[in-house]
């Protein structure tokens, strides 16, 4: 019995051990370069946002050490390195992603991590990252605290903050309905929706000073049930209703409303609509206003990189890629273009260094709008961004949007070295949107 | 006996403390990380002993963390020492007080309703915006008594004051389940009204482990927020509560040491699966917990103990 129990628990450890060893690979070798890539590929926020993410990484990348990008990314890796990708799941504590951080640029010996959904994962990682001086591209998350709060040498986002989304969708309501009286919102119990809601209603009350609010609604995160929030909102006075759903969450939220009528009577403001709009199709309710945090997908303008990504995405995965694909894509398009640059200048193996500098202030072309780093000191990127209607084309039986109008960057983002809460509070003064 | 239990664990401190520079800087940040998860799983044993699984140990896990990170912010004091001393009165307080209706319950009730608790505190959390609602705030960089290191220099600082809190810890714990108070844990499981014969209070019993348990759970969240410079209201959340559970079954509740070593393995087997099987790492980790159910039912204390137990057999 003793016996057998101390070969159990031996077998145990060296199971264990073996198991940690096998993961220390060979080092990399000189013409490679390892690039960790975090997503949410389990959890809620996987089938809206992180398999989306994953599978423009697993394309990108391919197309990148193939060299098969259109120009100006035709060139094959960064600076001639393949690129060796190592995919890790976003999901889990923050604590999770810290060792898994850690992992990915102690263990694995990665060159660069491009990655994070979550902006609570941001805002813990940021730190992280600039303390082991490792290359980080933030892709997903939208909290603009990442740069209000501290600066870094390491870390870049070349997505824009949520701030724009919020905006955007103000400006839209008010070009499309004109001064509405009044407006309602259902966003989640959770930082996102909270700070979604937050920057909208402030948008709102410079752009339609007259309108209040009539319903505030923060049913929690994953609630899946919204008797109870439908009622209140068909006994609304207010024709329009923001939400910043995603996933799951907004496919019960129209199921569940539809049956009961509320689209017939009600205008829904989506910032998120785009992720889900081909999963739900025709039951999304037409008229709906939809965003795609950014000029994404539906809403990109064409151009022979869109037109690539389009059609090499649908052909891979089966659907057409969403804004969370387009984040990726265009956060390793940012890490390429200031590598290539570096490499260049150097004519060799850029330091992380070299590449952060030539990262700072980079203008180049997302698949779907030209990026520019100039925001936080040249760590932060700002576009256009875009509004349209939902419609659903019987004839096609493929779901549509109308009726798209484009805001310049300097129209949603606030200006560099102001806080978005301090731009929204002040009016958002110095916009131009012309 | 004990003293030889005392003295195998002293060597084996120094032990992990000498090794310590010699790891690879990776694995030394995932054994501080574990080692705060064995402060909270230390208290959890000392519930478990008694019959009581606490499904809200991350109340104090969190209240420790967030006391660190508050203090850090508002106070500007960053010294390590100072952070632990808080977080450990702040979590042993609000143990105390939630103490006098959570000593009432048992079983289920009491597994409930300790959920419940943390849950309210994370409810709090996500409502408080000026502290990033889910997303949490960065904690600032600690100190050391005067000693301020970076990069390499401070995972390893961290690991060693991770280790010394887990040293001390564990001699409390073991020498606590060896007093009267302590020993009576069993009895108090099997039956609690011969317990009360015996002149002593079984609500005041289990309150007191509720403290200390509390406590220690304090303390590890300190570690954890310090070790990972973020807190977040997902430390509160009951899914990490469940994870202390999950390492409690897998460590047992006979013997100190298998806290220390269940933490670690988890921490090994979570990571080890997430880079293998980036998809579906949590299948491991749930066949793993099955596996160990059924094959090691008592976890991995029992395997020492039951070796303890058959050498005595053979000298007799």
């Amino acid at each position: 019995m003793g016996r057998k129990s101390i070969s159990r628990l031996a077998g145990f450890l060296g199971a264990s051990a073996a198991l940690s060893l096998a993961l220390t690979g060979p080092v990399a070798a000189q013409d490679t370069v390892r690039v960790g890539i975090v997503s949410f590929l389990t959890g809620p926020a996987a089938v809206p946002f992180g398999i989306p993410g994953k599978n423009a990484a697993e394309l990108i990348i391919d197309a990148i050490n193939e060299g098969s990008l259109p120009a100006p990314y035709n060139s094959k890796g960064l600076g001639g390195a393949t690129i060796e990708a190592r995919y890790v799941d976003e999901a889990g504590s923050v604590a999770n992603q810290v060792t898994e951080y850690r992992n990915l640029v102690q263990r694995d010996g990665v060159s660069a991590v491009v990655g994070y959904v979550s902006s609570g994962n941001c805002l813990a990682v940021a730190p992280v990252a600039e303390e082991m001086k490792t290359l980080t591209v933030l892709y997903d998350c939208g909290t603009p605290r990442i740069f209000e709060e501290r600066d870094y040498t390491y870390v870049f986002r070349v997505t824009p903050t949520a701030t724009m989304d919020s905006v955007g969708a103000a400006r839209y309501v008010i070009d499309k309905k004109g001064q509405i009286p009044n407006f309602s919102g259902i966003n989640q119990n959770y930082a996102w929706g909270q700070d979604s809601w937050r920057d909208f209603v402030l948008a709102m009350k410079t752009l339609a000073p007259n309108a209040t609010i009539d319903r505030e609604l923060f049913p929690k995160f994953l609630a899946g049930e919204y008797g109870a929030e439908i009622t209140s909102l068909l006994t609304s006075q207010a024709e329009i209703i923001h939400t910043s759903f995603y996933g799951g969450d907004l496919e019960s939220f129209v199921g569940q409303a539809t049956g009961r009528g509320l689209f017939s009577r009600k205008t829904m403001v989506m910032s998120c609509g785009e992720s889900a709009m081909f999963r739900l199709g025709n039951r999304m309710p037409d008229g709906t206003i939809i965003g795609a945090r950014g000029p994404h997908g539906v809403l990109a303008r064409e151009s022979e990189l869109n037109t690539w990504f389009q059609k090499a995405y649908t052909e891979r995965y089966g659907t057409p890629p969403t804004y969370p694909s387009y984040h990726m894509a265009q956060s390793l398009l940012g890490l390429k273009a200031a590598w290539d640059k570096a490499a260049a200048a150097k004519g060799g193996k850029p330091t992380p260094e070299e590449v952060a500098k030539a990262f700072e202030g980079l203008e180049f072309d997302g698949p779907s709008t030209r990026i520019q780093m100039a925001r936080a000191k040249g760590h932060q990127g700002i576009s256009e961004t875009a509004y349209g209607t939902f419609k659903f084309n019987k004839e096609t039986n493929k779901p549509e949007v109308v009726d798209i109008v484009r805001y310049p960057a300097d129209c949603v983002n606030p200006p560099d070295g102001v806080t978005s809460q301090e731009w929204l509070e002040g009016g958002m003064k110095g916009a131009k949107c012309d | 006996m004990a003293g030889g239990k005392y003295l195998l664990g002293g060597l084996l401190f120094i032990v992990a403390a000498a090794v310590g520079p010699f790891l690879p800087a990776w694995l030394i940040s995932l054994l501080t990380i574990s080692l705060a998860s064995a402060l909270v799983v230390l208290g959890l044993i000392l519930l478990w002993r008694a019959g009581l699984v606490s499904f809200g140990q991350a109340l104090y896990y969190a209240i420790g963390a967030y006391a660190v990170a508050l203090m850090m912010r508002w106070t500007g004091i960053h010294d390590a020492f100072v952070a632990v001393i808080v977080a450990a009165l702040a979590a042993a307080l609000t143990a105390y007080l939630v103490g006098f209706l959570l000593a009432r319950y048992r079983e289920i009730f009491f597994a409930m309703l300790s959920l419940a608790l943390s849950m309210i505190l994370y409810g709090v959390l996500v409502k408080t915006e000026a502290l990033g609602s889910t997303d949490g705030f960065n904690v600032s960089t600690p100190t050391f008594l005067g000693y301020a290191p970076h990069g390499f220099a401070l995972t390893i600082a961290l690991y060693w004051f991770a280790l010394a809190l887990g040293a001390v810890a564990a001699m409390c714990v073991s020498a606590y389940m060896q007093s009267v108070a302590g020993a009576l844990a069993v009895p108090v499981r099997d039956n609690e009204i011969r317990v009360e014969y015996l002149g002593v209070s079984v609500t005041k019993l289990i309150h007191l482990k509720l403290v200390i348990a509390g406590t220690l759970a304090g303390v590890g969240g300190a570690v954890a927020a310090m070790s990972i410079s973020h807190v977040d209201p997902a430390m509160s959340y009951w899914t990490t509560s469940g994870g202390f559970v999950f390492i409690t079954i897998l460590a047992g509740a006979g013997s100190v040491a298998a806290a220390f070593i269940g933490s670690i393995l988890f921490e090994l087997v979570r990571t080890a699966s997430v880079a293998l099987m980036p998809g579906t790492w949590q299948l491991i980790l749930g066949t793993v917990l099955l596996l160990t159910i059924l094959f090691v039912p008592g976890g991995l204390a029992s395997l020492f103990v039951r070796r303890r137990k058959v050498a005595g057999e053979g000298a007799q």
